[in-house]
């Protein structure tokens, strides 16, 4: 009765939710790209930061100041979930070690997950990808093994030293800019040659930053779940 | 462009619409009618995925090419960079959220043993100072509400 009527309701709202949201999709022509602002910076990016990946020349280009934001609520959720986990499940091996094929697996994918992590990170203003899609990467190269060997922890004063020399990289390159009297973040080094692997500033170095940032962090937080997780 | 051209890009059109319709939906469901809390955390993801979903199909342009310049060529037609930049964001907030809503989880399975907010409800109304044993500043606002809503409910 009492699950019936919640159901039932949520159902109802939900109907009116898929009707409204159908309507206001339907109004927005497809393939035809709404937005001026766009184009705009299609035209002019790679004129101005020198990035060939136009994407990254958003995020890091125009937008920096928008991503140490984001590096920075990434940080505080990490932070908290550690703090909330904190204590929980303290000093115990939770679960016993993978078999001999999940084991070998992940010994054979770390070399490789470590190289293409650190590839995507580097050709981030070149190809698809950049610090948030390879830091993933280098994440999960670190958090495999000790999925399939939980006896084997991660370092976590180690993925904490690396996010901290990382973070005060980002800021330290974006002061550098201050100190040549332009804006904070503003890209620096000249744009070099469009499409080189050392070109567009200080992009890459941000993005390196970035990358090293975002895999230490979500390696050692995957990995504190994991190591309370096998305790309840 | 072609006739055939027009129609198969508003079937794509539609489609993708349509998808990022259907994810929003089964994530707001599994949010307001489900009683364990990783199905609502669960929707939560559903819901952000369609959202993500709808902003990069608003940046699409038929006959355009990702936004990345290949071979120092300009003047290609490019799809819009906007949106797919502020969805790199938006994924990588999701990730935070989720991380921290799990740890939030882990906790209220080991207070209260249970996932479930009925269950968990039954306890706080049963013993309120249960929510205070381990870490009853994180749990207990979300239990009360629960417990304020089993009561409108019922």
């Amino acid at each position: 009765m009492n699950g019936y009527g919640r159901t039932t309701a949520s159902l109802l709202f939900l109907a009116g939710l898929v009707v409204m949201l159908y309507a206001l999709f339907t109004a927005l022509p497809f393939g035809a790209a709404p937005m001026q602002i766009g184009q705009e910076i299609v035209a002019r990016a790679p004129g101005e930061t020198g990035a060939a990946n136009i994407v990254t020349a958003i995020l890091l280009g125009y937008r920096g100041f928008d991503t140490l934001g984001e590096v920075t609520i990434l940080f505080v959720a990490a932070t908290a979930a550690g703090l909330v986990l904190s204590g929980a499940g303290a000093g115990e091996l939770p679960r016993q070690a993978g078999g001999f094929i999940l084991r070998a697996a992940a010994d054979l994918l770390f070399p490789f997950l470590v190289l293409l992590g650190a590839y995507i990170i580097v050709h981030g203003h070149l190809t698809p990808g950049g610090g948030f899609q390879g830091g993933a990467i280098l994440a999960a190269a670190f958090f495999i093994p000790l999925l399939a060997n939980p006896a084997s922890p991660l370092n976590h004063s180690t993925a904490t030293l690396i996010e901290g020399f990382a973070g005060a990289a980002f800021i330290i390159i974006g002061l550098l800019s201050l100190l040549g009297g332009d804006a904070f973040l503003t890209p620096l080094f000249g744009k070099g040659t469009l499409g080189d692997l050392f070109s567009a500033g200080s992009l890459p170095l941000l993005y390196l930053a970035i990358g090293l940032k975002v895999g230490s962090e979500l390696a050692g937080l995957m990995a504190r779940i994991v190591e309370v997780g096998g305790k309840s | 462009m072609s006739a055939d051209a027009t129609l198969l890009a508003d079937l794509l059109g539609r489609a993708l619409y349509g998808g990022a319709i259907m994810l929003i939906a089964i994530g707001i469901y599994a949010v307001v009618a489900r009683y364990n809390l990783m199905r609502v955390l669960l929707g939560l993801v559903l819901v952000e995925s369609g959202v993500n979903l709808f902003i990069v199909a608003i940046g699409y342009r038929a006959d355009a090419a990702a936004p990345i310049i290949v071979g120092g060529v300009t003047d290609v037609a490019m799809v819009d960079p906007l949106p797919q930049a502020l969805v790199l964001t938006a994924i990588v907030i999701g990730v935070g959220v989720l991380a921290l809503a799990s740890a939030l989880l882990i906790r209220v399975k080991e207070t209260f043993g249970t996932l479930d907010t009925r269950e968990v409800a039954r306890v706080l109304a049963a013993d309120p100072a249960a929510a205070g044993k381990s870490t009853g500043s994180a749990v207990a606002p979300a239990a009360a509400r629960e417990t304020a809503n089993a009561g409108s409910a019922s």
